[in-house]
Formats: structure tokens, sequence, C-alpha cells
């Protein structure tokens, strides 16, 4: 492949209907790269979660993708109220969504849970008051 | 089982994907939580939910489902049906409810997982 590909999103924080717009975009620009479904699938579900999870909870922010040849990464960042406890915030479970949220569908505490499990790589930068930066990855070979 | 034999089942209205109605799905799912959806789901042809806002129809595609069936008469938003029409998902809503849906579909042959160990 070369150079690496990048794209770049900003992801907006006003609007729930539009949540997911980037991880869709992705999704489309990997098939036309000729990935498998499964890779599609992987990464366009660990970054719809990560954008949801920016919606509800950051007022949105920046999604960057990265294609090489080995991996592809995804990095959310958001200047949001960051998450003051990782460890409990990784718990399959654990939300501090409220009900509004709930009643869309999201909030069950499976967001960072999934992005674990879809991805092969995940860490969390994230400080109280300043925001939050999630990088995953998910190798090619 | 073809997703026109779902409508049959479920005695549902098509909202949009005719084109798609002989298509083979395998197994389906049910749930009013998208995480779990994203979460639990492996393969699923179908998704039955009472839940209405676009991001169902995201987490379809993002599943590669290819039909959602909207139970206890809840209809979608034009803004979702366009959204359905782009993504190649057939939408349809029937006026049972989840479990009885779920009921008809599963006794008909069409099963939760395709080999997994959830959903």
């Amino acid at each position: 492949m070369g150079e690496p590909l990048k794209f770049h999103f900003e992801v907006d924080g006003e609007n729930f209907s539009s949540a997911g717009e980037a991880s869709v975009m992705v999704k489309k620009k990997l098939r036309q790269l000729g990935f498998s479904p499964e890779i599609m699938r992987r990464v366009s579900i660990a970054m719809y979660e990560g954008e949801i999870n920016m919606v509800i909870h950051a007022d949105g922010g920046t999604a960057d993708v990265t294609v090489s040849d080995t991996e592809i990464e995804i990095v959310l960042k958001d200047k949001g109220p960051g998450i003051a406890d990782v460890e409990r915030a990784m718990q399959e479970g654990y939300s501090t969504a409220c009900d509004n949220i709930r009643a869309l569908g999201f909030g069950a505490g499976m967001g960072l849970p999934n992005m674990k499990k879809y991805s092969d790589y995940l860490h969390i930068d994230s400080e109280v008051g300043v925001g939050t930066t999630v990088t995953m990855r998910i190798n090619l070979n | 089982m073809k997703i026109c034999e779902i409508q049959n089942l479920l005695n549902a209205t098509m909202l949009c994907g005719e084109e798609n109605l002989e298509h083979e799905v395998y197994s389906a799912c049910c749930s009013d939580m998208m995480s779990d959806v994203l979460a639990y789901v492996k393969d699923q042809g179908v998704l039955v939910t009472g839940l209405i806002n676009p991001q169902v129809i995201r987490t379809a595609s993002m599943m590669d489902m290819a039909c959602v069936v909207f139970v206890r008469s809840k209809a979608p938003t034009d803004e979702m049906v366009d959204l359905a029409e782009k993504c190649g998902i057939v939408l349809m809503k029937s006026d049972m409810r989840a479990y009885e849906a779920c009921g008809h579909l599963f006794a008909a042959g069409l099963r939760g997982n395709a080999g997994g160990t959830h959903g």
C-alpha cells in the first residue's frame, strides 16, 4: 500500500441522530479498499461505540483513522469531562449515562468493553476536566 | 429463511427494501439495547426491536444485518427509512409484541445464533 491512508472526522456533539456517521464513512472506505467483512465490522463497531461515547458524554470531538499495511488505528479525542476511574468504566455493565440515553438504546455499560473486544489494542488517556483520548488498533495480519 | 417468510409469519408491513425479499437469513436477535446487539450478536440477519431512532439502523448496518422488524406497532421515522434504503436494509413493522414475534420466528426455524454462544 505504501504511504498510510489518513482520514479525519469532526464528531458533532449536538446531534445524537448523526452520531455514527464517521464510522459509516470509514466502513465504506474500508469496503472500497477491499478489506474483509470481519475487519470492516471490527473497525466500524469499535469506532461507532467510541463515537457514541463522545456524543453522549463529551459534546463531540475528533476521530482520526490511519490505515497502514499492518494495522488500522483509530484515535478519538474529546474535550469532555474525562473518566474518573478508567478501570471501573471498563467493567461490563458499568455506566454513568442517564435514563434518557438508555431510552435511546445506549448506556448499558457495554461501550468501552465492546471497544476492547473488537480491537487488538486499546489505550485510554483521560484527565478529569480536560478530556479523553482513546487509541485503538486492529491488526491486519 | 427468506425475508418474505418473515413478513408472512409476523403479518408485517413492508417499509423499504422490497427488492431484497428473497434474501436468505439464518438467525435473528431481539433487543432494545443497541450496545447489547453490538456486543453479543454474530452473523445475525434480523434484528427485532421496539426502539425507534436512527442508531437502530446504524447498528444494523455495522453488524451487516439484512432486515429490521419493528414490533409493538412502532413505526420508524422517514429519516430512518432513508438511512435503511441507503444501507440496503429491509424494514418492516408488525403489530405483534417482541416476545410473540420472536416465538413465531423461532418456531419456524429461525434460531438465535448461527454457531456462537451468545445472542
